[in-house]
């Protein structure tokens, strides 16, 4: 990779990302320019294919697509050369391989930094931002309606194409067939090519029942064969990742265990109040509070925020949060909320569903599945009290948080009953002691006695 | 709106939630939740899509009702002992 642009300064190979620890190959299912297409670092490019999900895959570089090598329904391996892009030009420094350390690799802080001064002038706050960063919004073609004409976060969602089906913000991705990820999944399953597929949805979208009526009247172009699993053979693909993974982990990592029992009656309390006052799609769910609790210790305690990597830790410089989801049908991926514990809990609550009903629809990006720089479980949701995970490598703690249930606490020499839950921490003996973990989970708890200040 | 009317709209959205749900074996009484592997979050949109489907307020309160179909549908239908304020 490095002797390839070092041999030809002016194009940039677009290669096949490891987008999980143990990934050795991935189909590429789509993509989402054609040559001649101007792109920016940080865009999504292409979707692959992986044993475990769909996962939308973004540019590490700016310039003009310059030629596709890989073929839709092409499974190649990790590195293989996915693209040929002549690179625009940046400053020194800038270019990277595809294949950096997650630690290293935050495509969304460079999008911002790289948006024009005017644009970032408009913006009230970086939240707005990141908002427009998730929902694909391209602020300069956003109206501002706040103070002085800042953008809002209520411009940004209003132009990002609300469900209701307004007409959604011009893309650069002119050549993209838009589709609902629904549509998507119909489309694998039933193996039509979305391309020949007329869509009726807004804007020309793909909806399921274009796919079906494709498939029905036999107008679609067959995929390749192997494009795209199916349910079944991607159900076991699945459980053959989460067996390698967790295999190396337990092989590896030298865990240590400790856990708490933390009082959830201020937590659940000041939940309560903030719902009452809400609509029901602004309310917070504990795990949001858990989540929160959890990022912001890390940034506390950040020997357990990073890498395990040549035999040394490496600290992340950003908290990204994994949170284990379960797919329905079976399955689990841990993608990250970037710098989780900068968000506020209304945020975070957000940003939690818009990842689960992603993560669901086979429709994660690939910065998601890499960045994690501490993962958590909340298997409590599950009804279980608590939950000593396993740590992902090469992360070097995962948190626990088990259901939140009234149990009999004692204070004050009094025996009532209380909302508590258990938190656990399992984390890597290599990186560090149990002293140090004793301090995370404190801070977990500490956090979630004052939920009005975070 | 009757128990019928009710019904098909808890379904409507159930289905939208756990689009795998075979919502036809559910026993009335059975724990939705539990039953149709419900987190927090799908327990949430579940109450989003039924409130806006009904055109009602559900306050984090009136969650305990909506723990089965039976209950839901009563719930829903005002066929409960505590009625429901509207709020369009």
């Amino acid at each position: 990779m490095a002797d390839a642009e070092m041999a030809d300064a002016e194009m940039a190979d677009f290669l096949m990302p490891v987008l999980g620890a143990d990934m050795d190959e991935g189909t590429v299912v789509e993509w989402l320019v054609k040559p001649g297409d101007e792109i920016h670092k940080g865009d999504v490019i292409a979707v692959v294919d992986t044993a475990k999900a769909a996962i939308e895959v973004e540019s590490f570089a700016s310039g003009t697509v310059e030629q596709l090598i890989v073929e839709p329904g092409q499974t190649v391996a990790v590195g293989t050369v996915l693209a040929k892009i002549a690179a625009a030009r940046r400053p020194p420094g800038e270019k990277r391989p595809a294949e950096k350390r997650p630690a290293e690799k935050r495509p969304g802080e460079k999008r911002a930094a790289g948006k024009r001064t005017a644009v970032r002038q408009e913006v009230s706050s970086p939240l707005v931002r990141h908002v427009a960063e998730r929902l694909g919004v391209d602020l300069s073609q956003v109206h501002g309606t706040g103070q002085a004409g800042s953008i809002t976060r209520a411009d940004v969602e209003r132009a990002a194409a609300p469900p209701a089906g307004e007409q959604p913000v011009p893309r650069p991705d002119g050549a993209r067939r838009r589709a609902t990820p629904l549509a998507r999944r119909i489309a694998a399953e039933l193996a039509v090519d979305l391309a020949g597929v007329a869509g009726t949805g807004p804007d020309g979208t793909v909806r399921e029942a274009d796919v079906r009526r494709a498939a029905g009247a036999g107008t679609a172009v067959p995929r390749q064969a192997q494009a795209v699993p199916a349910a079944a053979a991607r159900a076991q693909a699945t459980r053959q990742v989460t067996a390698r993974l967790m295999a190396r982990s337990k092989r590896e990592i030298p865990h240590y265990y400790l856990s708490d029992t933390i009082d959830m009656s201020a937590a659940m309390a000041w939940l309560h109040a903030r719902n009452l006052e809400l609509e029901v799609t602004e309310r917070l769910v504990p795990a949001a509070l858990l989540l929160k609790a959890a990022a912001v210790a890390a940034r506390t305690v950040p020997v357990l925020n990073g890498f395990w990597t040549d035999d040394r830790f490496v600290p992340a410089t950003a908290v990204h949060l994994g949170v284990a989801i379960s797919l329905r049908g079976g399955g689990l991926v841990t993608p990250a909320i970037h710098h989780a514990a900068d968000l506020p809990p209304f945020e975070l609550m957000r940003k939690l569903r818009d990842l689960v009903t992603r993560a669901r629809a086979g429709r994660l990006r690939g910065s998601e599945l890499t960045d994690a720089t501490i993962s958590v479980t909340n298997l409590g949701e599950q009804g279980v009290e608590l939950v000593y995970g396993v740590i992902y490598p090469p992360q070097v703690a995962l948190v626990g948080f088990g259901k939140v249930a009234e149990r009999p606490v004692a204070a004050g020499g009094l025996v009532g009953a209380r909302p508590v839950v258990v938190a656990t921490l399992a984390a890597d003996h290599r990186a560090t002691d149990g002293y140090t973990g004793a301090r995370y989970l404190t801070a977990v708890s500490e956090l979630l006695q004052r939920p009005e200040d975070m | 709106m009757n128990t019928e009317e009710a019904t098909r709209a808890i379904e409507e959205v159930l289905s939208q939630v756990a689009p795998d749900a075979e919502l036809e074996s559910l026993a009335p009484d059975a724990d939705l939740r539990g039953t149709l592997e419900l987190d927090s979050l799908d327990f949430l949109s579940f109450v989003e899509g039924l409130s806006k489907r009904v055109g009602q307020r559900i306050d984090e309160d009136d969650y305990p009702k909506l723990a089965t179909m039976a209950s839901a549908t009563a719930f829903i239908s005002g066929r409960n002992s505590h009625p429901v304020t509207d709020t369009a």
